[in-house]
């Protein structure tokens, strides 16, 4: 915890925000370092009370107490200050409430009912050969275009029976060592390299930030652990490995990725393939760092389990994502492509605290059938000359509903801070929504920030005229919607954007009548 | 005998429950230009719009043939590959996507229709090329998104250029002609000529009769209130220009075509 209580000696960061959405931006002093001692001497009493569990079990009873954590924490054998620090979490989240400002509608998880640990189950449990697997989720696989070779680990058959992927992972990793980078699973890198998960875990996003981040915070199982070091640009995508292999991480998500001064690297999460998986609830965390010169760029493409198309069932992800641009001329850059989920409830968001940092946002959500997504960014603008742009586009069919939620704030300090925003909306259907709700707080007079917004239906003029020119209706609807994407599209890596159209193209079948 | 290229009997279509077309007569056979005229109001874009499929319209009554096939059981894009093209009044702009990459799109879904094999990027090009010629549209345009920021002339042109890369056995011009300086309207105009064949068959629908100076139409008719209420050769398009639709009422009665 030295970190926090090293903030105060800097500025800059003793800036203490609320956000709307709920937490804290920046941890402003060190009441942690104080209640730890406390919290120590409380915890050991628990502790007594709480190493009951049985780790030998496979899966934690459902619900939620402190003998919960301690037991996944034991399954981890994690150090004793993850141990505290999940547990002072989690006696935070018991003070909070669940957030209800979101334009969403669902029924809360019940927290009592939910497994928060269960052991990754072993390959040997899932089906043993291709012949086995559901041929509509292949059939989506093959629409989708993704290599036959990563059918059977998608789809989780025995990995090694198909392909060597043991061999691919290590090649790609002895290639990451050689120039010194750290890409490893959160839970190995405590343990391999605990002083840095100490130093940076919990300073983007702290503990108590808000209801799903906390909730993570006491309760996750695994996630990926990225380290840049000083001037290495990482020399390739963070992609093809991790998408094989980064299953089973479970519902309760936490990655960090720390690029250090003049590094760079481009990191993919998730998968165009439906993922479908047993838990409802996923509260992920995602914290970035770049420090001096450094740029991260982190590519998502999310297509969880939606629900049928009655919007019975489907994954709630609730996902706080948070880079700081700690360095001056540092560069972080969001790109997400939404598709899955019931409901989702994101804002990837960057501080903007070196002077002549850059903050990018482009994102790309859909919502179909009875899907709801409240997405968004928050861009803040503490250093000078800080430049930062957002680029949504929502798309809503059938009962869908697409809601952006943007904030941009200039804080006094920023001189010259540059905020460009364009939040376009396209309505398919007359069933459908799309609603916008930006927050723009300006302090510095020499600031601009532009806000752009359009809303639009795909007319049937338009699919009229294509049709005209013999272009079946569906073909339609794709050009116009790839079209109305291209902006966020050209930011994915070459192979993701392909996929990402793809993606798009399933997502919408059937979606016009 | 020769099939009619299209053959239209009694149509009466209506939009949102109003009737626009009360009967329509018109029968056009290959290598034929028909030019309709008529005021506003007088269901000449209707016409159009139902010819080429829009789902928009009803049509209430009657039929329409082409090349023999009952047209009106094809969906818009069926009929685009089966050889009916509508150059649009007001062509319709599509944010993101490349007019290259759209008309390549279209290009091969009707050659696919047609049995055809598919071009290829190279191919394709050499035709945007030598089409672009023909209506003196400059090539660069068509890196820009569909019908964006094109101006009216450009549009228009784009609409005759689109046709000749489509290669369609019915062209339906809607007002092309709208909007257009002299100078345009020639280049337009000659476009138009040279995709006249002995195969291809064309409707031109036109406020004026300054457009037939350059395309020569066969046959000339006036729809009033959704019926043709005159036919004649280029010269009815002289006396219309010299005595208003309303002249036309007048003779209504001594009209064969009525």
């Amino acid at each position: 915890m030295n970190n926090q209580a090293n903030n105060i000696n800097d500025p800059k960061k003793a800036v203490a925000e609320s956000l709307p959405g709920g937490g804290m931006l920046l941890s402003s002093s060190n009441p942690v370092e104080e209640d730890t001692a406390l919290l120590k001497e409380t915890f050991k009493e628990k502790y007594k009370w709480g190493f009951v569990t049985d780790i030998e079990a496979d899966s934690a009873p459902p619900g939620l107490d402190e003998s919960t954590i301690a037991f996944i924490s034991a399954k981890k054998d994690e150090p004793e200050w993850l141990l505290e620090w999940r547990l002072r979490a989690y006696r935070h989240w018991l003070t909070m409430e669940e957030p209800e400002w979101a334009h969403l509608t669902y029924n809360k998880p019940n927290f009592d009912e939910i497994i928060f640990y269960s052991a990754p189950k072993s390959l040997a449990d899932g089906p043993k050969s291709l012949d086995e697997v559901d041929p509509a989720l292949l059939e989506t696989y093959k629409k989708l275009g993704i290599p036959l070779a990563e059918h059977a680990a998608l789809a989780g058959v025995a990995v090694d029976a198909v392909f060597d992927s043991v061999s691919v992972g290590t090649t790609f990793k002895d290639k990451l060592e050689e120039v010194g980078i750290i890409f490893c699973p959160i839970s190995e890198a405590v343990h391999s390299h605990p002083e840095l998960v100490k130093k940076y875990l919990g300073t983007i996003v702290p503990y108590s930030d808000n209801y799903y981040a906390t909730l993570n915070s006491a309760v996750f199982t695994d996630g990926s652990f990225v380290y840049i070091p000083k001037g290495v640009k990482c020399p390739m995508d963070l992609s093809t490995y991790f998408r094989i292999n980064a299953k089973s991480t479970g519902q309760f998500e936490r990655t960090l990725i720390i690029a250090e001064e003049g590094a760079s690297v481009s990191y993919l999460e998730g998968c165009t393939a439906p993922m479908r998986d047993e838990n409802q609830l996923h509260a992920a965390v995602v914290e970035l760092i770049a420090l001096d010169d450094a740029d991260i760029k982190y590519s998502t493409v999310q297509n969880w389990y939606p629900g049928d198309e009655n919007g019975v069932g489907g994954i709630y992800n609730f996902v706080t994502k948070r880079g700081k641009c700690q360095g001056d001329r540092s560069r972080i850059t969001w790109t997400q492509v939404e598709t899955g989920s019931a409901v989702t409830w994101k804002y990837p968001s960057c501080i903007l605290l070196g002077d002549d940092s850059v903050g990018e946002f482009y994102s790309v959500a859909l919502t179909n059938n009875y899907q709801q997504a409240d997405t968004g960014t928050k861009m803040i603008h503490i250093g000078k000359n800080t430049k930062s742009t957002i680029i949504s586009k929502g798309i809503s069919a059938g009962h869908g509903q697409n809601i952006y939620r943007g904030l941009v704030r200039i804080q006094k300090g920023a001189e010259n801070a540059r905020n460009y925003t364009q939040c376009d909306s396209m309505l398919m259907g007359d069933r459908c929504g799309a609603h916008t709700f930006p927050y723009i707080e300006v302090k510095n007079k020499t600031a601009k920030a532009e806000h752009e917004a359009s809303t639009s239906k795909i007319g049937e003029d338009q699919l009229f005229y294509c049709n005209q020119r013999g272009i079946s209706t569906e073909d339609a609807i794709n050009m116009i919607v790839n079209g109305f994407c291209k902006e966020v599209f050209r930011e994915l890596p070459m192979e993701f954007a392909v996929e990402a159209r793809r993606l798009l193209e399933v997502s919408l079948e059937s979606s016009v009548g | 005998m020769t099939t009619p290229l299209l053959e239209i009997t009694n149509l009466h279509a209506s939009i949102e429950g109003k009737q626009i077309l009360n009967g329509v007569n018109l029968t056009i056979m290959p290598g034929e230009v028909h030019s309709i005229m008529g005021p506003n109001g007088s269901g000449k874009s209707t016409l159009a719009s139902v010819i080429a499929g829009h789902e928009a319209y009803e049509v209430t009554e009657g039929s329409i043939l082409f090349n023999g096939i009952d047209l009106l059981e094809l969906e818009a894009d069926q009929r685009a590959c089966a050889g009916v093209f509508l150059a649009f009044q007001y062509p319709v702009e599509i944010p993101g996507v490349s007019t290259k990459f759209f008309l390549k799109a279209a290009v091969n879904a009707i050659r696919k229709y047609r049995g055809q094999e598919e071009l290829d990027a190279m191919d394709f090009l050499d035709m945007v090329e030598e089409k672009a010629k023909s209506v003196s549209l400059n090539i660069d345009l068509l890196d820009r998104n569909v019908n964006e920021g094109f101006s009216g002339g450009e549009k228009k042109r784009a609409e005759v250029f689109q046709m000749a890369m489509l290669d369609p056995l019915l062209g339906v011009l809607d007002e092309t002609d709208s909007g257009l300086d002299i100078d345009a309207l020639k280049i337009v105009a000659d476009g138009v000529n040279q995709l006249r064949t002995q195969d291809r068959g064309f409707v031109i629908i036109t406020h004026y009769q300054r457009l037939l100076d350059f395309i020569v139409p066969d046959f000339v008719h006036v729809l009033k209130d959704g019926v043709i209420v005159k036919s004649g050769d280029k010269s009815l398009a002289l006396e219309l220009e010299e005595k208003g639709y309303a002249g036309i009422e007048a003779c209504k009665s001594e009209c064969s075509c009525a």
